[in-house]
């Protein structure tokens, strides 16, 4: 079990935290301390939306054994409306249910769980937009 | 019964897992007469949800409504029965992922049914008294009943939360809350145990209805308020039949029950229960409308609210989606999948 790990992650995955370079204002998702684009180590944290689409997904059968307790579940390529591309969990739908080009919305949910008696890691997944109107 | 400095609802977030399974199917199982179920169907947490995701969400509906920095709340409480951790607080994961760390009081409340409901009396207190300018009170629960009990007919998930602030920035000001509690045993679960024990019939008339009657009239007499007086009421949902029937003891006519009652379609949501009634009724209510909302929780105790509903509530309650817009998202499963997802099957 790796808690110290998770506790240095936990606040980027819990609300999807990214890195703006204050250089060359490129965005970054995870965040680096490096900028791929101008090299400038001159970086800062930034609170994405959580909003984007479906660039690309698959279904997962054969997860590692953490993930087991999910399964069936998708991974996604998704386009943030900032403009980064990150891989993540989809949930709340099945792989037969996306579309390239569905808009998706990020959630905390549950990672994985070490055993009964360990730490429970929570982190970002992406669903299909709750639509809503109002009686 | 009220603080000496004027407070409301600010801000209102519900929320509710995608997928039920019909009463008809747990009556199959375990062979019994399908046409005396208490509900149509319920609400089932999925496999990668418990009482802290459902609350996240609770919190940033919430938030969407009030349009405060959540940096500005004092308070972020979570009242549940169901916390994924026995020793190590859920409302710490929630505070930290809403952004409301760390200048902030954190904590677990636990009574049941009413576990949600002491929150927002405390936010009440907290905010009237000066000592924060928002606090954040939620209800929420994955509730399970034993496999074949009673119970597993209506133990479900889901909850709703509040952001108390000022009356003057309120979409619905409250009037005045109180409570009334006694050392009643109809429903407990002992340390270590996966699911409750409850007293049968005993959980009727010396336990749901003495409560809940005791309080409401307690606080309208205080108020000064009668039945005729709301709008709307609300009470914890078990089922269908027992806040229809506390309506009815009461002098509340039938149809102000029905907007706030949601136990039909996604089950009892325990600490959720009460309080996601009233996220029903503010997603309908309008400026002027006056709602009366009394918790239970066994153990036993009721905690009333009398709430006046201001102008502010019809710009504010379309910035997030509706407690109806979670009952019609759904996806049935069968029996097994809902073992599965509640770990009914230990390996």
């Amino acid at each position: 079990m790796d808690v110290p790990r998770h506790w240095r992650e936990q606040v980027r995955r819990y609300r999807l935290v990214g890195s703006k370079c204050k250089d060359c204002e490129k965005l970054s998702f995870p965040y680096r301390t490096v900028c791929p684009k101008c090299r400038s180590r001159n970086y800062e944290d930034y609170q994405l939306i959580g909003r984007g689409k479906i660039i690309s997904f698959t279904n997962i059968n054969s997860p590692p054994k953490e993930h087991k307790y999910n399964l069936p579940f998708a991974v996604a390529l998704i386009e943030l409306m900032e403009g980064p591309v990150i891989t993540a969990q989809i949930t709340d739908a099945r792989a037969e249910e996306l579309e390239i080009g569905m808009e998706v919305e990020m959630v905390t949910r549950k990672i994985m769980e070490y055993n009964d008696d360990g730490i429970i890691c929570y982190g970002y997944k992406f669903r299909p937009i709750v639509e809503y109107a109002h009686p | 019964m009220k603080p000496n400095k004027s407070v409301g609802i600010i801000g209102y977030g519900a929320y509710v897992p995608k997928y039920r399974i019909q009463n008809t199917e747990i009556a199959r199982v375990w062979g019994n007469d399908p046409n005396l179920v208490p509900i149509r169907e319920k609400s089932v947490p999925g496999a990668d949800e418990d009482s802290v995701t459902i609350a996240i969400e609770i919190a940033r509906n919430a938030l969407l409504r009030a349009g405060i920095d959540p940096k500005d709340l004092r308070a972020v409480w979570v009242g549940t029965e169901s916390k994924p951790y026995a020793v190590k607080p859920t409302s710490t994961i929630v505070a930290e992922a809403i952004a409301a760390t760390p200048f902030v009081n954190a904590a677990d409340w636990e009574f049941a049914c009413k576990a949600g409901s002491e929150t927002i009396q405390a936010c009440i207190a907290y905010v009237g008294s000066g000592m924060a300018k928002y606090a954040l009170g939620i209800g929420v629960d994955t509730a399970q009943g034993a496999p074949s009990d009673a119970l597993e007919y209506t133990a479900a998930a889901g909850g709703a939360g509040y952001i108390i602030g000022s009356a003057k920035e309120s979409l619905a000001v409250i009037e005045g809350s109180l409570s009334y509690v006694t050392d009643t045993p109809d429903f407990w679960r002992r340390q270590h145990e996966h699911y409750p024990k409850h007293g049968n019939r005993f959980t009727g008339e010396p336990s749901y209805f003495k409560h809940v009657v005791s309080s409401s009239k307690a606080l309208m007499e205080e108020l000064g308020t009668k039945p005729d007086d709301y709008n709307y009421v609300i009470f914890h949902q078990p089922n269908r039949k027992f806040p229809l029937e506390a309506a009815k003891m009461l002098g509340f006519l039938k149809e102000k029950v029905i907007d706030g009652l949601v136990s039909p379609y996604i089950g009892n949501t325990y600490a959720g229960s009460a309080l996601l009634g009233l996220a029903a009724v503010l997603d309908k209510a309008k400026a002027g409308d006056k709602i009366f909302c009394t918790s239970y929780g066994s153990g036993a105790g009721s905690d009333s609210f009398s709430l006046e509903v201001t102008d502010k509530l019809a710009d504010r309650k379309v910035k997030a989606p509706s407690v109806k817009s979670y009952i019609e998202r759904r996806e049935e499963i069968d029996y097994a999948r809902y073992a599965r997802y509640r770990k009914k099957i230990r390996m």
